[in-house]
C-alpha cells in the first residue's frame, strides 16, 4: 500500500503543540516537525526518546583523559626522563601535579569536539549539504508538522490536520 | 501557562516584536548596504593592519631585535598584548557558558557577538608567542610530534607549554560552540536570501540545516554540555595564563594570588570590550529593542563585580608587599616604590582607570547612562593594558642587583604591531557585523513569549492563561483523494508513452525537419540549443507555442544546461512568429 505524508502548517509554537498533542491522541503518526527555534517540551509531546549527545561526551572526555595521561607518560617518564633542577620527575606520580593542566585540556579539547562531530554525523548536517526542510518559512516563523497516511484515509487525515487549524494542509511530493 | 514570567522583569525585547519581526530585525544588516561611516571605520582598521602587518614583516625578517627590549626587559609590549588580548577574550565564554549555567535569559542578545569578539581576540592574542618565537615557520616546534632529533619532547613541565594547550582548546572550542549556535540562524538568513550567491553561500555555511525536532533536541543538549565543558575551560585558560609568571621567582610575579585575580581581571576587560562594541552596533544596526539599556546596566554590574575583585587584589598586593618588609618587595609593581618611582605614571594609570573611574558605576544613574558606560568601557581597556604591563614591565625593571636596573621604551615596530592588531580585530569585527547574524535569533525567539514586550502586554491585560496566539486564516483544503489519483493516471500515461520525449511530442504535436523554423529566433536558442530541440523533436514555432511549464519542465530533464529562466517568453514569441 503506497504511503503518503500530509504536511501541516502553523504560525505559532503553542498551537502547534496543541496540534502534536492532538495528533498523538487521535492516533496518527507524526513523520517529523520542523521549527525555527527549540520549542520547550516539544521533544516530550511528539514522543521522541531522549538524546544520548551527553552520554557519548562523557566517554569522549574519559578518553582524552586517558590520552593525555599515556601521552605524558610515555614522552616525560619512559621515552625521554629529564633532570629538570633535580626535582623529583622520574616517576609518573611524581610528576603528575605538573601534568594536571594538560590533562583537563585534553579532556575538555576531546569531550567537546568529538561530540560535536558526533552531532553533526547523527543529524547529518556537514558544508555543502542540501537543506531539507519543505517551507523555507520553517527558518523564519512558520512550524510544520509531517503526518502519514495511508491512500485510503488521505482525506480523513487531513480534515483532521484541518480542523487542529492549521493554515495550510498539502500534501508531500515525493 | 507555559510561558509565565514575573510581572516585575523587565522585558528583554521591547517593541512590540513578533517572530517574523525578530527575524526581519536581525536580517537587515545582512541584507542591506553598508552605510558611508562603515566603509570609513573599515578603512581605518585595515590600514592600522596592514601596518601592523608591515612591521611583523619586518620583525621576522631582521629580528626580534627591533623591539626595545634590553638585558633586564627581555619581555614587554608582546607578552603584555597577549595577556592583554586574551583577557577580552574572556567575556564571549562567560556570556554563553556561565550565563547558560545559571539561566540569564539577557544573555541570548549579547552571546553571539560576545563570543565572536572572544574569537577574534583570541586570534589576536595567539599571534604574539608566534612571532616572538623569531622563526615562526617552526611554531610547530611547541607540538609533542616526533621529530628528527630523536625523541626530543617538549616540556610537559614547563607553564608555557600549558599555555600553547590551553589557548588551542579555548579557541578551538569557543569556535565550535559559536558556529554550532550560528548554524539554524544562518539557514534563517539562507531561506530568506533572494540572490542565487547569497543563498548559495549561506547554504553552505548553515551545513544544510532544516530544524528538525531530533536536531533540535540534540542541539539543545550539544549546547549544554559544550556549556558546562566550556565554564571550567574558561577559568582554566587565564589561570594557566597567570601560571606563566606566577610559576616563576621574580618579586611580584611569584604570587599565589594570580590565578583568581588575573581571572577576574579578564573577566572585568572582557565585559568592557563587549560594551564598547555593542554600544556602537546596537546603534549603527538598529538593534536597541534586542540590546536594551537594561542589558547594559545588567553588564555593568558585572564589571563592577569582577572590578571590586581586582581591587581588592591590588590592595591585598600592595598591602603585602609592604608587611613582608622585604627590600624587593618594595619594586613590586604595586609598592610604595612604584607608585613614586620612574614609572610612577604607569602606576597611577592602572590605579585609577581600574579602580577608581568604574567606581562611578555604583550609581544607578551612571549605569544608565550610555555615554558614560562607553567611556567607562575605554578607560577600562586602557587600565587593564597597564595592569599587564606593569606586572611585567615594573617588576623587570628593578631586579634583586641595582647594575641590572633599566627602563624600557618601546620603537615603533612595538608600538605598530600592537595598533595593527587592533586593526585586525575591528576588520574581523566589520566583516562579521555586516555577514553574520549578530544577535542569536532562534534564542531570542524561544524567550521572546516569556520576556517579550509584546507578550507580556498581552499576559497584563487579561491574565496569566491567555491564550498568546491568533488562529490563522485557514487555506481551503484540498480534495487529496482525487490529487492522488490525477497524479497516478498521469504516472500512468508515462510509463505507457516508454519516455519523456515521447511524452512532449505527444502533448505539443509532431513535426518533422522538412518543415523546421528557425528557432533561433527566439530569446535565448542557439544554434547548439536549436541543434539539440531537433534531435528531441522539436522543429516549429507551432510545437513551442504549445509548450507550457509541463512541457518546458519535461525539455528541462532531457536537455543539460536548458536555460528554463527564460522560457516564459518563448511561447508568446513562437505565437506571433508563426502568425507572419
Amino acid at each position: 500500500m503506497a504511503n503518503y505524508t500530509l504536511q501541516a502548517l502553523y504560525e505559532d509554537d503553542d498551537h502547534l503543540m496543541k496540534a502534536v498533542k492532538e495528533t498523538r491522541s487521535g492516533n496518527h503518526h507524526i513523520e517529523e516537525v520542523y521549527t525555527p527555534f527549540p520549542v520547550h517540551g516539544l521533544d516530550k509531546a511528539a514522543g521522541l526518546k531522549p538524546t544520548r549527545m551527553a552520554i557519548t561526551s562523557f566517554m569522549y572526555g574519559v578518553l582524552g583523559l586517558g590520552v593525555a595521561i599515556w601521552m605524558m607518560n610515555f614522552m616525560m617518564i619512559d621515552d625521554w626522563p629529564r633532570n629538570i633542577g633535580g626535582k623529583p620527575s622520574f616517576t609518573f606520580f611524581q610528576n603528575m601535579p605538573a601534568f594536571v593542566p594538560i590533562m583537563f585540556e585534553l579532556t575538555v579539547f576531546f569531550a567537546a569536539h568529538l561530540m560535536v562531530i558526533t552531532f553533526y554525523m547523527r543529524s547529518k548536517i556537514w558544508p555543502f549539504k542540501k537543506a531539507e526542510n519543505p517551507d523555507p518559512r520553517t527558518t523564519d516563523d512558520h512550524f510544520l508538522m509531517e503526518v502519514s497516511a495511508e491512500k485510503n484515509n488521505v482525506q480523513n487525515v487531513a480534515e483532521f490536520l484541518y480542523a487542529t487549524g492549521a493554515k495550510e494542509v498539502t500534501l508531500k511530493q515525493s | 501557562m507555559s510561558h509565565y514570567e514575573a510581572p516585575i522583569r523587565k522585558p528583554l525585547v521591547t517593541g512590540d516584536k513578533s517572530y517574523h519581526d525578530v527575524t526581519v530585525d536581525i536580517a537587515r544588516p545582512i541584507e542591506g548596504r553598508a552605510n558611508k561611516l562603515w566603509w570609513i571605520v573599515f578603512s581605518i582598521a585595515l590600514f592600522a593592519f596592514l601596518w601592523g602587518l608591515g612591521c611583523i614583516i619586518y620583525t621576522i625578517s631582521t629580528g626580534i631585535g627591533v623591539w626595545g627590549l634590553n638585558n633586564t626587559i627581555e619581555w614587554a609590549w608582546d607578552i603584555t598584548n597577549f595577556v592583554w588580548w586574551v583577557g577580552i577574550g574572556h567575556a564571549g565564554t562567560l556570556i554563553s557558558a556561565v550565563l547558560l549555567l545559571f539561566r540569564q535569559r539577557w544573555r541570548m542578545a549579547v552571546n553571539r557577538s560576545a563570543e565572536a569578539m572572544t574569537i577574534f581576540a583570541v586570534v589576536q592574542a595567539g599571534l604574539f608567542p608566534i612571532i616572538h618565537m623569531g622563526r615562526p615557520w617552526l611554531a610547530y616546534w611547541v607540538l609533542p610530534i616526533p621529530n628528527q632529533f630523536g625523541s626530543l619532547w617538549v616540556n610537559f613541565n614547563s607553564p608555557l607549554l600549558w599555555d600553547v594547550f590551553a589557548i588551542s582548546t579555548y579557541l578551538s572550542v569557543s569556535l565550535v560552540f559559536w558556529y554550532t549556535g550560528l548554524l539554524p540562524d544562518f539557514a534563517m538568513i539562507r531561506d530568506r536570501a533572494k540572490l542565487p550567491f547569497q543563498k548559495k553561500i549561506y547554504g553552505i555555511l548553515s551545513f544544510g540545516w532544516s530544524g528538525r525536532m531530533k536536531d533540535w533536541q540534540r542541539f539543545e543538549e550539544v549546547s549544554l554540555v559544550l556549556a558546562g565543558l566550556a565554564t571550567p575551560l574558561v577559568l582554566s585558560v587565564h589561570t594557566i595564563v597567570s601560571f606563566d609568571f606566577a610559576t616563576s621567582v621574580v618579586p611580584g610575579w611569584h604570587s599565589t594570588i594570580f590565578p583568581p585575580y588575573f581571572v577576574a581581571g579578564a573577566i572585568f576587560s572582557g565585559f568592557a570590550m563587549v560594551q564598547t562594541l555593542l554600544i556602537i552596533m546596537r546603534k549603527v544596526s538598529n538593534l536597541e529593542n534586542y540590546i536594551t539599556i537594561d542589558h547594559i546596566e545588567l553588564m555593568n554590574k558585572v564589571i563592577i563585580v569582577t572590578g571590586g575583585i581586582v581591587g581588592t587584589a591590588y590592595i591585598t598586593e600592595y598591602f603585602i608587599a609592604w608587611y613582608s618588609g622585604s627590600a624587593y618587595e618594595d619594586y613590586t609593581y604595586l609598592s610604595f616604590g612604584a607608585a613614586t618611582g620612574p614609572y610612577w605614571w604607569a602606576f597611577w594609570a592602572l590605579i585609577i582607570c581600574n579602580m577608581i573611574v568604574p567606581l562611578s558605576l555604583w550609581w544607578k544613574k551612571m549605569r544608565r547612562n550610555i555615554m558614560w558606560t562607553f567611556i567607562v568601557s575605554i578607560v577600562i581597556n586602557i587600565g587593564m593594558w597597564f595592569e599587564r604591563f606593569d606586572i611585567i614591565v615594573l617588576c623587570l625593571s628593578k631586579g634583586r642587583t641595582p647594575s641590572t636596573w633599566a627602563m624600557f621604551s618601546p620603537t615603533f615596530v612595538d608600538v605598530g604591531i600592537f595598533i595593527g592588531t587592533i586593526g585586525f580585530f575591528f576588520v574581523l569585527f566589520l566583516l562579521y557585523s555586516r555577514s553574520f547574524p549578530v544577535i542569536a535569533q532562534a534564542e531570542v525567539k524561544s524567550i521572546l513569549k516569556l520576556s517579550g514586550d509584546r507578550y507580556k502586554a498581552m499576559r497584563k491585560a487579561q491574565g496569566d492563561d491567555v491564550q498568546l496566539y491568533e488562529l490563522p486564516k485557514q487555506q481551503p483544503l484540498p480534495n487529496f483523494e482525487k490529487l492522488i489519483e490525477e497524479q497516478e493516471s498521469q504516472e500512468e500515461v508515462t510509463e505507457e508513452s516508454g519516455n519523456l520525449a515521447e511524452k512532449l511530442i505527444l502533448n505539443i504535436g509532431k513535426a518533422s525537419k522538412d518543415v523546421a523554423d528557425d528557432l533561433k529566433r527566439l530569446s535565448g536558442i542557439g544554434p547548439a540549443l536549436e541543434e539539440k530541440l531537433n534531435q528531441v523533436g522539436v522543429y516549429t514555432y507551432n510545437q513551442i507555442s504549445n509548450m507550457t511549464e509541463k512541457e518546458f519542465g519535461i525539455l528541462d530533464e532531457l536537455i543539460q544546461k536548458f536555460p528554463k529562466s527564460k522560457t516564459k517568453f518563448w511561447a508568446g514569441e513562437a505565437n506571433l512568429l508563426n502568425k507572419k
